[in-house]
């Protein structure tokens, strides 16, 4: 009647011993964390004495899987940005206006002068002087066109170009505006990744949110604001000639040129070409030093097709100013002494030794397309992370000590049963959460804390059934088993409900939340397991053992 | 000797006050609502848009001084309150300033956190920012929508699961408990003034979670008593439920609040309000699956032969149980 198959029984302990194995680790968790970045680190940069002492201070053959603890456990720094997608338009149409305007100078007999309006960003306006030209202009525009494929099959064109009057207007496609943007956002990924790496924080996390955010969590950061210098500076360098010095920002630079502030010098404004001669993206290499004088300065290194530019440039231009502009701000323009060959220079300003380490990683990684703005930052202290998981740990003792008393005093042996699934429990919460990498956080401390309440729920529901079958049943093996089975719809309906509130959370959640519904979703799942299967069996196997006339329960 | 929350046999009648506890309990989501409409929620910076900064010292706090340093920097609404709790000695002083979202921003102020910790840094040096928290207002808008999507879904879920699992009238009653939780845990939050953030969602969803289990449990009860007593008044037979699982009922409840409240007392400042909406929300939620859910099934009245398959209901059951009757 309360028969288990061996094959049930090897599957049931089977998976609680796997459960305890993969759960093991977190109670070592200190040695375990050092372990694995110990291996890391050998990895990285070879093995020393010390590194490969921690390494070796954790078994290899067992599990090193740990429940990754959320920021508001660890600590560290917290950002929501959004890319400014739409700059990237108004770089497009700027990029767009010598093409357009050297397309159409060879038809000037018919379409007349052309001259370039003020637009909106991210429209270009052009005035023809002959309005009976226009058919030709938007042909000759149109021309410049290149075609899209857009996720939904049609083909298109990147730019649309139309004409009213004598004004002729070309701004980007719908379709490319979709692709653009999508680019723009995973161009922006790529290098706040590859920024964060270079300054190696431990398991970062960055993601992608929605269709324009990113998402981006480090722990072990100081703040959000020292995450925000290094990942929200756009850090576009250009090498540009320098066409005077001035001290009124409003001069009239003149076609081409440009007027941008020097970065140090209150008050000091540089005239300068629009056109750089190098740009950021021709570096291959960027490190921290210090000039002649042992100020901080930044090296750096062109690759080939740069480096020729460079130095064919330096070679035209001896005694002339250069300026190095960085996010259209001019660090410092420094006179040509010589010609510069090989492609490697050294950027001077009034740097600290961190500006200058910061410079260069920011260099080393590539600008930004666009630029970021933060739409939410949080920061939390590792201090205060660390007293959360301590009070949570002692919360989470007593919690159980005192549910485990309460179900002792209700149901007697019974109850030590439900007890020692709870830990098993607890234990496969844990084992779960290293196994699928999960975070716990201190919302999801709470809710395990909670499922220790509501662990008991299903066997509470058994135990009550059992002893209201005592009363008219036949005999103590009959009361458990019919205990068992009717308790079951009401355990299944009772849990799938809560079950769905736990994916809802999971789906719509974010941070914390989703911790919790994690922690719920999977407290749920192991309580279930635990109540049906690990109860029943240590109630039968001491059954079979005891083989009582009479049960209470 | 085994410790009983209720006596072997209880043969209560729930329904003697009947009027009361339904007037009662509409009388509760009344003032809720009262609450919400008049006073209105404190609601945190992830629903309104702001900075949140929790201040650490050694010094006792002065928060007249701290509004002082912080009155020049004009940040328009400012409020500071300390936080106490049990596990902070007397040289730890803490401190949560919230700071409204500033004018005509979309995303986070820039230099606000900088000019806010170095204006407070000139009234206590050893002062520390262990979390400092900003959330622009335009995702702050988008979180209401998202926690107000989160518990429209969870409830209709919730209402379409109970439906195919039982009858509408049980749908009905379950919901209208729901709403009773939730609705009486916002009023709780309104009246006392704590704060009401995501984790609050977060909680309001728990109780959700397991009001319904409660329910769940009783109407599962009711179902098979149904199938078991088919002459038995709907009233009756509704009190002997009740009765039955009367203790599981307590012992349930009683577990988890005896879990939660070693959270509450031992579990730390930050996630009190969190703890607390959860405690609340199940000792109210354990009182309306008693006297909510059923009396609304009951005034709905149910379909009374369930031995015969029915193909216009969408009942299906996991067991088939009622053939030991």
């Amino acid at each position: 009647m309360m028969q288990i198959d061996l094959w049930k029984r090897v599957v049931i302990w089977g998976i609680v011993a796997l459960g305890l194995f993969y759960a093991a680790p977190n109670l070592f968790y200190g040695r375990v964390e050092g372990h694995n970045d110990a291996i890391q680190a050998i990895e990285m940069q070879g093995a020393n004495d010390a590194l490969t002492a921690q390494a070796e201070a954790w078994p290899e053959w067992l599990p090193s899987g740990l429940v990754n603890l959320g920021l508001d456990l660890r600590g560290g720094a917290h950002l929501l940005a959004e890319v400014e997608v739409t700059d990237v338009y108004e770089a497009r149409m700027t990029a767009l206006w010598p093409e357009l305007r050297d397309a159409l100078r060879p038809e000037r007999d018919t379409v007349g002068a052309i001259r370039r309006q003020n637009a909106e960003p991210g429209v270009l306006r052009v005035q023809i002087g002959e309005p009976s030209g226009m058919a030709r202009a938007l042909e000759v525009a149109r021309g410049l066109a290149q075609p899209v494929v857009s996720l939904t099959g049609g083909a298109t064109t990147d730019i649309v170009v139309t004409g009213e009057g004598d004004v002729l207007t070309v701004q980007l496609s719908e379709a490319e505006m979709i692709a653009s943007d999508d680019r723009t956002v995973r161009q922006s990924l790529e290098i706040i990744r590859r920024r964060i790496d270079e300054v190696g924080t431990r398991e970062p996390t960055i993601q992608r949110q929605g269709s324009d955010r990113i998402l981006i969590q480090v722990p072990g950061i100081g703040s959000a604001s020292e995450l925000k210098e290094i990942i929200g500076t756009t850090a576009q360098l250009t090498f540009q000639p320098v066409v005077s010095r001035s001290s009124n920002p409003d001069e009239r630079p003149g076609i081409g040129n440009e007027v941008l502030p020097s970065l140090d010098e209150e008050g000091v404004y540089y005239i300068l070409e629009e056109a750089p001669v190098v740009t950021g993206e021709d570096l291959v290499d960027a490190q921290p030093s210090f000039d002649q004088n042992g100020r901080p300065a930044v090296t750096f290194r062109f690759g080939a097709s740069g480096a020729r530019r460079f130095g064919d440039y330096t070679a035209e231009n001896i005694g002339n100013p250069f300026a190095i502009v960085l996010d259209d701000e001019v660090i410092s323009a420094p006179v040509i002494q010589s010609h510069i060959p090989g492609g490697s220079g050294i950027i001077t300003g009034n740097f600290t030794v961190e500006e200058s380490t910061q410079l260069a990683v920011l260099l080393r990684a590539g600008a930004l397309p666009a630029e970021l703005s933060f739409l939410e930052e949080r920061t939390i202290g590792p201090e205060l992370g660390a007293d959360s998981i301590e009070a949570g740990k002692i919360a989470c003792i007593v919690a159980f000590a005192a549910v485990m008393l309460f179900m002792g005093l209700s149901y007697g042996l019974f109850g030590i049963f439900a007890n020692i699934a709870l830990l098993v429990n607890v234990a496969l919460i844990f084992g779960l959460l290293s196994i699928i990498g999960g975070t716990l956080t201190l919302p999801g401390i709470a809710g395990i804390v909670l499922t220790i309440g509501m662990a008991v729920d299903a066997n509470v529901l058994v135990f009550e059934r059992i002893r209201e079958e005592l009363k008219t049943a036949r005999g103590p093996s009959r009361a458990i088993q019919l205990g068992y089975d009717k308790a079951l719809s009401a355990i299944l309906d009772a849990n799938i409900t809560t079950f769905i509130v736990a994916v809802i959370l999971f789906a719509l959640g974010s941070g914390p939340v989703r911790g919790f519904a994690i922690t719920l979703g999977l407290g749920i799942m192991t309580s279930v397991f635990t109540a049906i299967f690990v109860t029943r069996l240590l109630i039968v196997m001491w059954f079979e053992r005891r083989r009582p006339k009479t049960l209470e329960v | 000797m085994r410790l009983r929350l209720v006596p072997e046999n209880t043969n209560w009648d729930f329904f003697r006050y009947a009027r009361y506890t339904l007037g009662a309990s509409i009388l509760a989501v009344v003032l809720s609502l009262a609450a919400w409409a008049f006073i209105g929620l404190n609601f945190g910076i992830d629903f309104r848009g702001g900075t949140t900064i929790r201040t650490e010292s050694a010094q006792a706090i002065d928060i007249g001084t701290y509004r002082d340093a912080l009155q020049p920097l004009e940040l328009g609404d400012v409020s500071i309150t300390q936080v106490f709790d049990p596990g902070f000695g007397a040289d730890r002083n803490v401190a949560m300033i919230r700071i409204q979202a500033q004018e005509g921003e979309e995303s986070v102020a820039a230099d606000l956190v900088a000019n806010v910790e170095a204006a407070l840094q000139t009234v206590a040096p050893d002062i520390r920012f262990t979390s400092v928290e900003s959330v622009g207002p335009k995702v702050s808008g988008e979180l209401i929508l998202t926690a107000i999507y989160a518990l429209g879904a969870a409830i209709a879920a919730i209402l379409f699961y109970i439906w195919l699992r039982f009858e509408w009238q049980f749908s009905v009653g379950a919901v209208a408990a729901l709403m009773h939780d939730v609705i009486l845990t916002i009023g709780v939050f309104s009246v006392l003034q704590i704060r009401f953030d995501l984790a609050t969602i977060a909680a309001l969803l728990t109780i959700v979670g397991y009001s319904i289990n409660d329910t769940v449990v009783i109407f599962d009860r009711l179902r098979e008593n149904l199938i078991k007593y088919r002459k038995m008044e709907l009233r009756d037979l509704m009190n002997l439920t009740v009765n039955e699982t009367l203790s599981r009922t307590l012992m349930t409840s009683g577990t988890t609040l005896v879990a939660l409240i070693a959270l509450l007392v031992l579990g730390g400042d930050v996630i009190r309000g969190f703890v607390f909406a959860i405690t609340w929300g199940i000792v109210v939620g354990t009182y309306s699956s008693v006297y909510v859910a059923k009396n609304i099934v009951l005034m709905l009245g149910v379909k009374r032969d369930w031995s015969r398959p029915d193909k216009t209901t969408a009942g299906t059951q996991f067991t088939t149980s009622g053939d030991d009757a």
